[in-house]
């Protein structure tokens, strides 16, 4: 285990942040905010397909004239700030990140997702790789079907965009409230609606669980109703499916409480990277401000705030690589060796579909090891143990990042606004952007109780006796 | 931890391993007494690896210390509780400020447990701002005359060295006129107090010194240059208290955990989610201290240090807090206040009201928290430092 960062991770950091300080300075992400849901400006017509602009509550207050809504832009569908996204995906290749060489992606582990994540939580990014490159792809990875790879190519080469469609506040130890009942699957046709979903907006595709399976949607064909969101550089938004064809991509749901569980640990790193922006530009403001004829940051009553934070942001930085280097280590479905005794023979194609989905609300989340060949003696067996308590490692790691990363980048966002006084509470100061960001991310995948609660059961840390 | 990477750095590792059994195949530790075989080990270069030659060690890497340490377990061994002061603060800086007759004169014994040391630094009215302190020494020719009053002294009674910092120079800023020493502890006009704290016991003495004569070949360094001598033993003394690695759920958190698990009727919703935290927030400290060490081991040292003191003092006095609340009626009870010496922190031998009344001196004791929050906010952070009113002023004018 190494919570370092390697060369290559460093060198990818470069390359993300150099394209993130040309083309996503603060500045350009909050211009690019406010035409969005809810300013009071109708989203450019064709940006979002089938959306209606939600009603806002007041008048745009800034000229965003020409900056084309936050997440969309009709030219690109799944453009950004300046047409970001198609660089980082395919120019840098983030899309294709996580996904196999075989299909054209780069076959990378989640310390390198994580290390893109920082910068992104850093830059406070509007652009769709939690949501399109990790959760979508986790989602497709390990589903087994000629679809899902299909699908997995044209996302790592950057030509579409996916959305994973559950509430994006979903627990990943209780995945079943975020299908369960919302959406009906008959002859091929998909009814429901999903509430909240990050990414939506800009996606192409939609994966909806539906019926204990997985079926991509396109977009063009659901109704996307984009929500006044807190978060101005994540929004999210309703998918209301009236009839909309989908076509199975996953014959079970367990890539997807897998990908829930990849999407919190790697969730802490974006938390990482925005708790150090905010930190560090708060150092600098208090360097420079002055009052009582001094710098504000000379005064002991501050110093001490930030050293607190410092503190906490180290923790979070150990905590977030060891998530992302317990992920990495635990092999993707794609990747890992066949069953040692497989009870059937493995169909065609490079991907063995997950065994299917039988774990109990409330387990240990044995997302990432292949355990379905409890028929086939000993060695399996034993695999099969050794996998569970590999799980539960992760599932530690994961819990524990995200139960402080969490609540972390909050403390870091609100300490932020305050040391900076005044100017901390005006929309032309980035930072709101970066405390709607961390406020939003609190509660995605899980909030910090949904991660201590399981680790009363993961590190045996039961309650009281019921009763 | 044995951190050993790299082809070139097994080779050195293979190279002491050898000759602590070429050591141990010669020397028969039951043969004689334990002490002629402690000193033969430092003869051997097999104390401390990556001490010079001819002084106890063979100027290895530091890490290569865990494979000797490996070999040499089940000999004797001394007692590194008592020796803490002398192993960890001043044998770095008599080998790093030392004569070399003083590192012949004083490591070998320091490290065979011959002769305990203990810390002559905080006063009354020196703690947080040691650098302020009012012991005198005058010199007297080839003797400095020593006065003043020593606190915080753990191990002062059994001592037989200390290491002191005094005054040789009131009419300079508080800094520049300090030099540093080796206190006789034998030396007459030395009394030794114990001072009892909150626990009921005495770790700690106070120590006065009046008219006190010390030759001048016990001084280290020179004359003025004492708060620099002193720096670097206060250096070793936070990476001594920070850098211990645990394992998850251990340490103060293991306390409570035992009770927790044994004692279900004692468990309450309140203190379920109180626990969860501090249990993440000890994994993250311990996840933090491991990535610490791994960039020590990677020859990049990281800042995170700084901090490490501060999370294990709040989580040492939060965990041990919430144990004795937690056993309700057992935790209104104590279970010694007998007033008698200790030589070392018993954490774990004794009850929780113990460990919640010792941890308080955690954030207080080797730099309060207070003062390492001002280090990472300065040097690591680098913000300004406060404007101050006893920088340029000649200590004996600084307002007491």
């Amino acid at each position: 285990m190494t919570l370092l960062y390697s060369e290559v991770e460093e060198e990818l950091r470069s390359a993300v942040r150099d394209l993130l300080a040309d083309r996503c300075p603060p500045a350009a992400v909050l211009a690019a905010v406010v035409t969005g849901p809810g300013m009071g400006a109708a989203v450019p017509a064709g940006s979002v397909t089938g959306a209606a602009a939600a009603p806002g509550p007041g008048p745009a207050l800034a000229d965003g004239a020409g900056t084309g809504a936050v997440i969309a832009d009709g030219a690109a569908g799944s453009g950004t700030v300046g047409g970001l996204w198609p660089a980082l995906a395919r120019d840098i290749g983030a899309a294709g990140l996580l996904v196999p060489e075989q299909l054209g992606g780069a076959g990378a582990t989640a310390r390198e997702a994580a290390v893109v994540l920082e910068e992104l939580g850093r830059a406070v990014a509007p652009v769709p790789f939690l949501t399109s490159s990790v959760l979508a792809t986790r989602a497709l990875l390990g589903a087994g079907t000629d679809a899902a790879r299909e699908l997995l190519a044209a996302l790592a080469a950057g030509e579409t965009v996916a959305a994973l469609a559950v509430p994006f506040g979903t627990s990943p130890y209780a995945p079943e409230a975020a299908w369960a009942g919302r959406v009906t699957v008959a002859g091929g046709r998909l009814h429901g609606r999903v509430p909240a979903v990050a990414g939506a907006a800009t996606a192409e595709v939609l994966l909806v669980p539906a019926g204990g399976a997985l079926y991509a949607v396109q977009a063009a064909d659901a109704e996307v109703e984009p929500a006044v969101s807190l978060d101005l550089t994540r929004p999210v938004a309703a998918v209301v499916l009236s009839g909309a064809p989908g076509r199975s991509v996953g014959p079970n749901l367990r890539p997807v409480r897998a990908a829930l569980e990849l999407g919190a640990g790697l969730l802490a790193s974006e938390q990482l990277g925005l708790a150090e922006w905010c930190l560090a530009t708060t150092v600098a403001y208090v360097k420079e401000r002055r009052q009582f004829a001094r710098p504000v940051g000379s005064f002991q009553a501050l110093k001490h705030r930030l050293a607190d934070l410092w503190l906490a942001v180290a923790q979070a930085r150990a905590a977030a690589r060891n998530a992302a280097d317990a992920l990495a280590r635990a092999a993707m479905p794609e990747t890992d060796p066949p069953p040692a005794a497989p009870a059937e023979p493995v169909s065609a194609g490079v991907t063995p579909a997950e065994p299917p989905d039988a774990v109990p609300p409330g387990a240990v989340p044995v997302t990432v090891v292949p355990v379905g060949t409890a028929s086939a003696g000993g060695a399996s067996v034993q695999a099969a143990r050794a996998g569970a308590g590999a799980g539960a490692e992760v599932a530690i790691a994961v819990a524990v990042a995200q139960a402080w990363c969490g609540e972390v980048a909050v403390t870091v966002a609100e300490e932020c606004l305050q040391l900076h006084g005044g100017i901390g509470m005006t929309w032309e100061h980035p930072l709101h952007l970066y405390l709607k960001r961390a406020k939003a991310d609190q509660i995605a995948l899980g909030t910090p109780g949904d991660h201590r609660a399981a680790l009363a059961r993961l590190a045996d840390v039961p309650g009281p006796p019921a009763g | 931890m044995a951190v050993v990477e790299g082809a070139g750095r097994t080779v050195d590792e293979a190279a002491v391993r050898a000759r602590a059994r070429d050591f141990l195949a010669a020397h028969d530790e039951a043969a004689g007494p334990p002490l002629d075989f402690l000193r033969a080990r430092f003869d051997a270069g097999l104390a401390w690896v990556h001490f010079p030659e001819g002084l106890g060690g063979l100027g290895a890497p530091r890490e290569l210390q865990a494979a000797v340490d490996e070999e040499f377990a089940g000999t004797p061994q001394t007692d590194t509780g008592r020796l803490a002061i002398g192993l960890g603060m001043a044998a770095p800086t008599i080998l790093a400020f030392g004569t070399p007759a003083q590192r012949q004169r004083f490591l070998r014994p320091l490290w065979t447990g011959e002769e305990v040391w203990c810390q002559l630094f905080s006063e009354p009215g020196a703690g947080s701002d040691l650098a302020t302190l009012a012991t005198r020494a005058v010199r007297d020719g080839d003797e400095w005359g020593v006065d003043g009053q020593k606190v915080w002294t753990s191990g002062a009674h059994f001592a037989r060295w200390g290491i002191l910092v005094a005054r040789t120079d009131p009419d300079v800023p508080k800094h520049r006129g300090l030099t540093y020493f080796v206190c006789d502890m034998r030396a007459p006009g030395v009394e030794v107090r114990p001072l009892r704290q909150i626990t009921g016991e005495a770790e700690f003495n106070e120590v006065f010194l009046t008219g006190v004569r010390l030759p001048d070949d016990l001084r280290i360094g020179e004359v003025g240059d004492g708060w620099r001598v002193a720096q670097a033993t206060l250096m070793s003394e936070r990476v001594a208290i920070g850098g211990t690695p645990i394992r998850r759920g251990g340490g103060m958190l293991g306390a409570v955990l035992a009770a927790w698990r044994e004692r279900p009727e004692l468990r309450t919703h309140d203190l379920h989610q109180r626990l969860l935290r501090l249990w993440v927030e000890a994994e993250v400290t311990r996840l933090a201290g491991v990535r610490l060490r791994q960039q020590l081991a990677a020859g990049a040292p990281g800042p995170e240090g700084s901090g490490m003191k501060i999370a294990f003092a709040r989580l040492n006095q939060e965990l041990s807090g919430l144990d004795v609340e937690l056993r309700r009626d057992e935790g209104l009870a104590y279970d010694d206040w007998t007033f008698r010496r200790s030589e070392s922190v018993d954490f774990f031998g004794r009850g929780p009201g113990y460990r919640y009344l010792r941890a308080k001196g955690n954030s207080i004791e080797g730099g309060t928290s207070e003062v390492l929050r001002n280090i990472i906010a300065e040097r690591v952070l680098g913000l300004p430092a406060e404007p101050r009113a006893d920088k340029d002023v000649p200590w004996k004018d600084l307002p007491r």
